[in-house]
C-alpha cells in the first residue's frame, strides 16, 4: 500500500510538474504581453521605452529562462500580482477557492442526497416506471448545456417569477436567507446536472450487486425485500459509487467555470475564465495550476480510496 | 437444426436488427436526419423567405413572428429560423469533424498500445491518464484564448472568419482521444492474441500489416459506439466554448453563440435564450441515444 501511495502521488507530482511548464507556455501565447498593457495605459511610452521596459523585465529573454525565473520565486512564495485586482495573487485565490468549495460541496451534497436512493429504487425494480425514468433523467442530465439550464432557471426563477437574485453572492454579512437565496440556482444548476449521472452510475451498482449468491441467501432465509435491498446490497453497492463520486469532487473545483461565470459567483471557475480574457497572466498562471492540482488530489484520494475500500484489489504489485 | 441454417444471419444483420428494437434510437436516428435535412436545406429556405441570414435589419430589431419570419428576429433584425439553420450547420459539422478527428488519435494511440503493450503501453496509457486527470474546460479556454500569430500564422490567416472553425475542431480532437483510445487498447489487447493474428505473424507478416488488415478492422464497432457517444459530448464543448466567445466567431452562427446575446436580452427576448439551447439539448441526447442502441446492438452481452 505505501508503495502504492508513493508510486501514484509521483506520478500526479510529474504530471503537474509538465503542466505547470504547459500552462507557462500556452500563457506566454495569449494576445499581447504585460508591457503592452503598461503601453495602453500610458499613451506617452515610446517604443524605446518598451523596449527597454521588456529587457528590465526580462521579457526579451527565452522562454525557458523566464518559466525558471517564474518558478523560482514561485517556490519562493512569491505568485506575483494580479493585474486585474491589484493584490497578491494567493489574496485573491484563497476567498475564490472558499466560494467555490461552498457552492460545489452543496451541490455535491444535494446531488448525491437525490441520487443515491433515486439509482437504488430504479435497481430495485427494473423495467418499473421509476427505472425508465431514472434512465430518461440520466440521459438528459448528460445532454444538457450547463449554460442553456442556467439561462432556464434564471429566466423561470428570476425574470417570470421574481423569486430569487440572477446572479452574484451575497455580501459577507448579510442574514443566512439572502445568502441561501444568492446560492439557490447555481447549486440547482450544478445539482440537476450531476443527479442523472450519479443515479446511473448507483443503479448499475445496485444491479451487478443484486446478482450475488449473498443476496440469494439473504432472500431464502426470509429476509424481506426491503431489507436485502437496503442492508445487504447497498453497502456493497456503494464502493465503486463512492470511488467515481470521490473522481467527480476534484473535478468540481475547476468544473463550474460555466455556471459561475453566468451566475458571476466569485469562485475559481470565474476567476480563471475573467484572468484569461483580461490578460491578468500571474493570475492565470497560478489560478489553473491551482485547479490541476486540487483536480490531481482529487483523483488519487479516489485512488486510493478504491484500493482501500474493496481489500479484492491488490496495490503495490502491477499484474 | 435445418431450419436454424436456413434463417442464419450475418452478424451485422443481428446487429441491425437489435438496434431496430431500440425504439427510442431508431426515433432519434429518425430525428437526427430530419434535422441534417432541414440544415442541409437552409439555402433553398433562405431563397423561399427572400433574406440572407446574416442581414442586418435594424428597423425589425426583435420581430415577431411574421410570414417573412417565420420564427422573428433577433436584436439586430436577422432572421432566427436562418441563424438557427446556418448555426446547425456549423455546430453538426464541428461535432463530426472534431469527433472523426478525435477518433482517428485515440485509434492510433490505443492499438500501438495494445498491440505493442510493455514500455509503450505504459507510457501511452500514463499519458492518457494523466490527460483524463486534468480540469479540461479551463485549461481549452486557455487553448482557445491563444494568439495564433505568436506561432507562425500570418495576422491575415489569423484572423480569418474560418479559422474560428479549425481551432475548435483541432482544440476539441486534442483533447477528445481518450475514451477512444481506452476502449481501442482494450479490444486490441485481446484481438492480438486470437489465432488468426498468431496466424498471420506465423506467416511473416509485419506488425503494420496485422494492425491495418487483421485489428482494425474488427474494431470498428466498438470505434463506431465510441464516436457516436462522444459526438454529444463534442457539440456541447463547442457550443460552451462558443456561447463564451471562444469558440465559433459571430458573424458566422453556431447555437452556442447565438446564445452569448441571449442572456443579456433575456428580459426582452426569452424566446432567443430557448429555441438555440433546445437545438443543442435534442441533437445532443439523439446522439446520445443512438450510441446507446449501436452500444447495445454490437455488444449483446452488455444487454441487461
Amino acid at each position: 500500500m505505501g508503495k502504492f501511495i508513493l508510486a501514484r502521488s509521483a506520478q500526479a507530482l510529474l504530471v503537474l510538474a509538465v503542466m505547470s511548464v504547459v500552462i507557462y507556455a500556452l500563457i506566454g501565447l495569449m494576445p499581447g504581453d504585460p508591457i503592452d498593457l503598461m503601453i495602453s495605459a500610458d499613451p506617452k511610452m515610446t517604443s524605446a521605452d518598451a523596449a527597454a521596459l521588456r529587457e528590465i523585465y526580462g521579457l526579451n529573454q527565452p522562454l525557458y529562462r523566464r518559466y525558471l525565473a517564474w518558478l523560482g520565486a514561485a517556490l519562493q512564495g512569491d505568485l506575483g500580482y494580479s493585474r486585474l485586482f491589484g493584490q497578491p495573487v494567493l489574496d485573491v485565490l484563497l476567498p475564490a477557492l472558499g466560494n467555490t468549495l461552498l457552492l460545489m460541496a452543496s451541490a455535491f451534497l444535494i446531488a448525491v442526497a437525490i441520487a443515491l436512493p433515486l439509482g437504488t429504487l430504479a435497481a430495485a425494480k427494473p423495467r418499473s416506471a421509476l427505472d425508465y425514468g431514472v434512465n430518461l433523467y440520466a440521459f438528459a442530465g448528460i445532454s444538457l448545456p450547463s449554460f442553456w439550464l442556467a439561462l432556464l432557471l434564471i429566466m423561470l426563477f428570476s425574470v417570470t417569477l421574481g423569486w430569487l437574485p440572477a446572479g452574484g453572492m451575497a455580501p459577507a454579512g448579510a442574514p443566512l436567507g439572502e445568502q441561501l437565496r444568492h446560492l439557490a440556482l447555481p447549486v440547482a444548476t450544478v445539482a440537476t446536472l450531476h443527479i442523472g449521472a450519479y443515479s446511473r452510475y448507483m443503479r448499475s451498482a445496485m444491479l451487478e450487486v443484486l446478482r450475488h449468491d449473498y443476496i440469494r441467501t439473504a432472500r431464502a432465509k426470509g429476509a424481506s425485500e426491503r431489507r436485502v435491498v437496503w442492508v445487504h446490497a447497498w453497502r456493497n453497492a456503494l464502493i465503486p459509487v463512492v470511488t467515481i463520486l470521490a473522481l467527480d469532487f476534484g473535478f468540481l473545483f475547476s468544473g463550474a467555470l460555466v455556471t459561475e461565470t453566468i451566475f458571476s459567483w466569485p469562485g475559481m471557475g470565474k476567476l480563471i475564465f475573467d484572468a484569461v480574457m483580461g490578460n491578468d497572466f500571474n493570475l492565470a498562471i497560478v489560478a489553473l495550476l491551482f485547479a490541476t492540482a486540487l483536480t490531481l488530489l482529487g483523483n488519487l484520494i479516489a485512488d486510493l480510496l478504491y484500493a482501500k475500500l474493496d481489500p479484492r484489489i491488490t496495490v503495490g504489485r502491477p499484474r | 437444426m435445418s431450419s436454424a441454417v436456413h434463417h442464419s444471419h450475418s452478424p451485422t444483420q443481428l446487429a441491425l436488427r437489435r438496434f431496430a428494437r431500440h425504439k427510442l434510437a431508431i426515433a432519434s436516428a429518425a430525428l437526427l436526419a430530419l434535422l441534417a435535412l432541414a440544415v442541409a436545406c437552409a439555402p433553398l429556405i433562405e431563397w423561399l423567405l427572400g433574406v440572407s441570414a446574416n442581414q442586418v435589419d435594424l428597423y425589425n430589431r426583435l420581430a415577431a413572428p411574421s410570414w417573412q419570419h417565420p420564427m422573428g428576429t433577433d436584436e439586430l433584425g436577422r432572421d432566427t429560423l436562418l441563424r438557427l439553420l446556418y448555426g446547425g450547420r456549423v455546430s453538426l459539422l464541428t461535432g463530426l469533424a472534431a469527433a472523426a478527428c478525435a477518433a482517428s488519435i485515440g485509434t492510433l494511440i490505443g492499438i500501438c498500445a495494445g498491440y505493442f503493450s510493455g514500455r509503450t503501453d505504459t507510457v501511452l496509457m500514463r499519458l492518457t491518464d494523466s490527460i483524463i486527470a486534468l480540469p479540461l474546460l479551463p485549461l481549452l479556454i486557455v487553448l482557445a484564448a491563444i494568439d495564433l500569430t505568436k506561432l507562425g500564422l500570418s495576422a491575415q490567416l489569423a484572423n480569418s472568419e474560418s479559422i474560428s472553425l479549425y481551432r475548435i475542431i483541432v482544440i476539441v480532437a486534442l483533447t477528445g482521444w481518450t475514451t477512444v483510445a481506452r476502449l481501442v487498447r482494450g479490444a486490441t489487447l485481446s484481438l492480438r492474441e486470437r489465432e488468426f493474428v498468431l496466424a498471420a505473424r506465423g506467416i511473416g507478416a509485419s506488425d503494420w500489416v496485422i494492425m491495418r488488415r487483421h485489428i482494425l478492422p474488427n474494431l470498428l464497432s466498438p470505434i463506431i459506439v465510441a464516436v457516436t457517444l462522444s459526438i454529444g459530448s463534442v457539440i456541447l464543448l463547442e457550443s460552451v466554448l462558443s456561447f463564451l466567445g471562444l469558440g465559433i466567431q459571430p458573424p458566422l452562427a453556431s447555437w452556442g453563440n447565438m446564445l452569448t446575446n441571449a442572456q443579456q436580452l433575456i428580459w426582452e427576448a426569452p424566446q432567443l435564450a430557448i429555441y438555440p439551447g433546445l437545438l443543442i439539448f435534442i441533437t445532443v441526447i439523439c446522439f446520445n441515444f443512438v450510441g446507446d442502441g449501436l452500444q447495445d446492438a454490437f455488444d449483446p452481452k452488455a444487454e441487461q
